[in-house]
């Protein structure tokens, strides 16, 4: 027979505990006690629905995307060089994660508006315009959500043994081959967790999304965009919207579950 | 084919400073106790890690030499590394990663194979070529190890403790069969142990470092007759002590004096085996001239000898039977007189 070596916890504990898991089993159960089922799929294709699931799914892929493309790199300098001010590096890659999103949204905007520090000649010389822009919501999104990327894979790459890249090296790989015949398929996992974290929290981006990109429904208004407007004019497709998303929340949550939350 | 290079690396305390040269066909043991700086160099010869001092050639290209600017990177030496623990690609199979180092240099992937599996057949991996390195033993993945390193044909290949990850049942076996595989070798072989019998099995030339240098070099038979530090007696088995010689005398440096035959002068090694000792319990008469009284400090059994250790003002090791403890008596604490024929000391200049 098994020890039992967690003890039972005091009343108020017990009590004060269980009080929090009702806190946040209620809202839950609320909006599926409210979900309505039998008209879900008219909901769920009503025009101003159909577009913002559509414009969730590309700009949230995007924004993964660009955490792949931008991220991996970081995460390689961050991880294996001992470049001077990485520390500083890595607290302004972490700040996203901390900011409030609206606070990023004015952030982008005065750097890639139009009259922005960068912006402005975006504009002028190549007349590319992101704010109010599909693009625009891509970057806000990655914006707040490429920090999770780079997180935690910079932490696969740390806890990748380096004796398999000295083999690979002493094998005759050069480089870029050992990258990749070794290290990505190494560091698989991590890039996994990382884009999935990365993709749910894009997927649900709503303030440097509304204030950087604007609310245009077919353009910049993804799901939690929808849901926003909706609520006030319709709320069975805000309430179909939002199942979305929980279900989208909950595989996301189970297929992590052992990488989130190591037994 | 032959690899020349003088090796100086400081590493915090310790600076390493070692010579080596080695012939095709030779297989050259670095043998020392953890920590004398034996995985560095390997690692310095592959290009793992940079030189501080000297110069590494192989067939008189010189691939590393910071004095002239020279480096080869890693991934271009004409080197084969089989490391410690194997390192064997976790995601790839048994003959994936046999195939490894052909598929890096642009070998098509079905040659690759091709080679490959005839190297996992050389080995007598063949039926375990889909396996991951998890599923293998460690004889298993060790062999694997060396298939992958041997399959490009590298000039020089090391070898970093070959043999230290396997238990002592498979140890035996692997080792006759790394020996054969290593003659096969058409390069160099430079193998890295703490293990004396590993060394004795694989090599043919021996070099004894101690705290980053080079404290002995030669031939086993060599060590085994002279050594020349505390180290490699130990390592032999052997009685070992230093001292100043005059004539027929040794005054040990640690105290206490010997009797040689012959004549013998200035700073010398005097060699006892284990086996020329005598154990008494009452002080003996007669012809040996040495004579050292001392305390039992253990007693080690091996095979069908038994090791005592005698702690006396000159230290010293017999070597005797069993029934000899039985009836002598020995335990820890005893008191014994050894004795040492003088014909039985080896001498020779330190």
């Amino acid at each position: 027979m098994r020890r039992r070596t967690r003890s039972r916890p005091p009343l108020a504990v017990a009590i004060l505990a269980a009080v929090a898991v009702v806190f946040f089993a209620v809202p839950v159960l609320g909006l599926l006690q409210r979900a309505p089922w039998s008209e879900l799929v008219d909901d769920l294709t009503d025009p101003v629905v159909r577009d913002a699931l559509r414009l969730s799914l590309v700009c949230s892929f995007g924004a993964t995307a660009l955490a792949f493309v931008l991220g991996l790199p970081l995460a390689w300098v961050l991880a294996r060089t001992d470049l001077p001010g990485r520390r500083f590096v890595r607290a302004l890659v972490l700040l996203p994660m901390v900011l409030p999103p609206v606070v990023g949204g004015v952030a982008l905007l005065l750097a890639f508006g139009r009259r922005g520090l960068v912006g402005q000649y975006l504009d002028a010389w190549f007349g590319v315009r992101l704010p109010f822009t599909t693009w625009g919501a891509i970057l806000a999104e990655a914006f707040v959500a490429m920090p999770f990327f780079v997180i935690v894979v910079e932490a696969g790459i740390r806890s990748l043994d380096r004796r398999y890249e000295e083999a690979a090296a002493t094998l005759g790989a050069r480089g870029f081959t050992t990258f990749r015949r070794v290290v990505l398929p190494l560091i698989a996992p991590s890039l996994v967790a990382g884009a999935a974290l990365t993709w749910a929290r894009a997927l649900g981006e709503f303030g440097a999304t509304i204030l950087f990109a604007g609310n245009l429904q077919g353009k910049t208004q993804t799901m939690p965009l929808a849901i926003f407007v909706e609520l006030q004019t319709n709320l069975g497709g805000a309430i179909a919207l939002s199942l979305v998303l929980l279900a989208v929340s909950v595989v996301v949550l189970v297929s992590l579950r052992d990488r989130l939350f190591p037994a | 084919m032959s690899l020349e290079a003088r090796v100086g690396v400081r590493l915090g305390a310790l600076t390493l400073d070692v010579g080596l040269a080695a012939q095709p066909g030779e297989t050259v043991v670095l043998l020392g106790p953890n920590g004398a700086g034996k995985t560095t160099l390997l690692r310095v010869l592959a290009g793992l890690q940079p030189l501080d001092l000297g110069h590494i050639a192989v067939d008189g290209h010189v691939l590393d030499d910071p004095v002239l600017g020279a480096w080869t990177p890693a991934d271009r030496r004409p080197i084969g590394f089989v490391f410690q623990d194997q390192a064997l690609f976790p995601h790839l199979s048994a003959l994936e990663n046999v195939a490894f180092g052909l598929r890096a240099r642009g070998v098509r992937r079905h040659d690759a194979r091709r080679r490959a599996r005839v190297w996992l057949e050389r080995v007598d991996m063949a039926e375990h070529a889909a396996a991951r390195p998890r599923a293998l033993s460690g004889g298993q993945a060790q062999r694997v190890a060396l298939a992958r390193a041997l399959v490009p044909e590298p000039r020089v290949l090391l070898l970093d403790e070959p043999l230290s990850a396997l238990d002592a049942s498979t140890r035996v076996d692997t080792r006759r069969e790394l020996r054969r595989h290593l003659e096969a070798h058409q390069g160099v072989r430079l193998v890295v142990t703490h293990d004396p019998v590993d060394a004795m099995t694989l090599g043919d030339h021996v070099i004894v470092l101690e705290a980053g240098r080079v404290v002995q070099a030669g031939l086993l038979a060599e060590l085994r007759e002279r050594p020349r530090s505390r180290y490699v007696a130990d390592l032999v088995g052997v009685n070992l002590y230093r001292g100043a010689a005059d004539g027929g005398r040794i005054r040990l440096r640690d105290g206490g004096e010997l009797v040689v035959a012959g004549h013998a002068s200035g700073d010398v090694f005097a060699v006892v085996h284990p086996r020329a000792v005598a154990l008494h319990r009452q002080e003996p008469e007669g012809t040996p001239r040495n004579v050292l009284p001392g305390t039992v400090e253990h007693l080690d059994v091996e095979g069908d000898r038994v090791r005592v250790i005698v702690a006396g003002a000159v230290p010293v090791t017999a070597e005797v039977t069993p029934a000899a403890v039985t009836e002598l008596d020995l335990t820890a604490g005893t008191a014994v007189w050894a004795s040492i024929k003088a014909t039985e000391i080896s001498v020779y200049p330190a």
